[in-house]
């Protein structure tokens, strides 16, 4: 178990490149997500459809077909996803400035894949409120953004949020397929790099990557209960 | 009573929902200032009238038209006409995370832009008027059922519709609560409001309505004053109807 404290530095570097990623796609997946769900629930049939496809490819396509099409297919289109060298934000995630793309592109599938699952968190919220709330506002003259901000989201992100937490833990996890989409040096490939190349022992190592994803996960977990408690009084 | 071009006219209005046939060739007209009471048994399409006339509803073939306008698609000029169109439901429908104030002010307030001191003096005044101005900061769970009608009521007016549709407003009160929601009706029937009331309350249709409408399978089958209606129904389907309500 010495590996745990000699290699510390190495456990902690992947734990803080794993946050990182995390806190990016969440942030990005929460965006996409959101303007999905608000397409699925538009009245305009097209908008809509464009909601529904996006869902029904991205939520039944494993995330591992993602990653590979987002690491082979972004550079085959002659894409580098420098659209996510955002200024200011590189200088903080020093790995979306880096001319390595991987970080970019491990980014861009995990939001991609994310998304479909945010919107179906956000939109089961939205069917929570009752549809004669929304079908009172409709015949006082709101317009369908003014219903949805005055009234139907105000009463929906208490049912969304949940779910909501349970699509961004499962996100937390799947991160660990990026260190196989060629990032260096996240949680899940210091364990590669560990165990493979510097030959230590297998077990100790996955303790340690385990821990490194449990500090990030049972908190969120925890936050969730209380949430969802404080609800239970609320009603 | 009225008076000049009528202000609702639906003209051959059909609607189905799949292979039923909710709304059949129905016309109708409804002028400035007139109560028409709509009566029917469940299933006759009743509700779903009152539903078409600010496009809750959308039907299938026919046309409506409101003070003189044919009823626009879905988009800002809707939105528009809808907020000339008062309407009350069955369910109230109050906004459950607001207060009694902000309900009847959200609607002034965001799509008349009112100035929020100006709405809020207003709102105070209808709730007043439909008797609930002291419950104006509680929210509408703490309301009971006859209470929240009248609030709905109040909410509709607010934005000083041209025209109010009433959509079962009492059948989901409690018996003693039904008569506090039809003397807020009556009075504003009495004031030349223009009103379209789907409703099984015969004394209400008796006392404040203009016109009868007797609705059966989808299909406008009786249009008469109320005394001449409840004294002499024409059809068969509205004989039948009335005697089994009014025998108990």
């Amino acid at each position: 178990m010495s590996v745990l404290i000699d290699k510390f530095d190495v456990f902690a570097g992947g734990f803080w490149l794993t946050l990182q990623i995390c806190v990016l796609a969440a942030v990005g997946a929460l965006i996409l997500g959101a303007v999905l769900a608000v397409l699925r629930i538009s009245p305009v049939p097209p908008l809509r459809a464009v909601g529904t496809g996006y869902v029904n490819v991205f939520r039944n396509m494993p995330l591992t077909v993602v990653m590979f099409f987002a690491a082979f297919g972004l550079p085959a289109l002659g894409s580098n996803a420098d659209f996510l060298r955002i200024p200011v934000l590189d200088s903080l995630f020093s790995r979306l400035g880096t001319d390595l793309p991987y970080f970019r592109f491990a980014l861009v599938a995990l939001v991609l894949y994310t998304a479909a699952f945010v919107c179906e968190a956000l939109r089961s919220g939205v069917n929570a409120v009752p549809a004669g709330q929304a079908e009172a506002a409709r015949s006082l003259g709101l317009t369908f953004g003014q219903n949805l901000r005055y009234v139907v989201l105000p009463q929906s992100w208490k049912a969304s949020i949940v779910p909501l937490g349970s699509v961004i833990i499962a996100m937390i996890k799947n991160s660990a397929l990026v260190g196989f989409f060629g990032v260096v040096g996240d949680l899940s490939q210091t364990a590669d790099q560990l165990t493979s190349a510097e030959g230590y022992a297998f077990v100790p190592v996955a303790i340690g990557i385990s821990i490194g994803y449990l500090i990030m996960t049972v908190p969120l977990g925890a936050l969730l209960d209380r949430i969802e408690k404080r609800q239970a009084v609320a009603r | 009573m009225t008076t000049g071009e009528p202000l609702i006219v639906l003209d051959s209005v059909n609607k189905w929902f799949g292979p039923l046939h909710v709304l059949d060739d129905v016309s109708l007209s409804v002028g400035r200032g007139e109560v028409v009471v709509v009566i029917g048994p469940s299933g006759s399409g009743k509700s779903t009238l009152c539903r078409a006339i600010n496009r809750l509803e959308p039907i299938s073939s026919g046309t409506i038209t409101f003070d003189g306008q044919p009823l626009p698609a879905e988009g800002k000029a809707l939105a528009k006409l809808r907020s000339e169109v008062g309407m009350v439901f069955q369910s109230f429908n109050l906004f459950a995370h607001k207060t009694i104030l902000e309900n009847v002010t959200l609607g002034p307030v965001k799509v008349r832009k009112e100035k929020p001191a100006a709405a809020r003096e207003r709102g105070l005044a209808l709730l007043d008027r439909v008797g609930i101005a002291n419950q104006a900061d509680k929210f509408p769970a703490q309301l009971s059922g006859g209470q929240q009608q009248r609030v709905a009521i109040a909410r509709a007016l607010a934005m000083q519709p041209k025209a109010m549709l009433f959509d079962e407003p009492t059948s989901a009160l409690d018996p003693e609560m039904v008569g506090e929601v039809l003397d807020v009706m009556t009075s504003l029937a009495s004031e030349g409001m223009t009103m379209v009331v789907v409703t099984h309350e015969m004394g209400f249709a008796r006392h404040a309505a203009n016109r009868v409408i007797f609705m059966a399978d989808g299909q406008l089958v009786e249009d008469a004053p109320p005394a001449e209606f409840f004294a002499n129904p024409r059809s068969e389907r509205a004989r039948d109807f009335l005697s089994k309500i009014l025998t108990h």
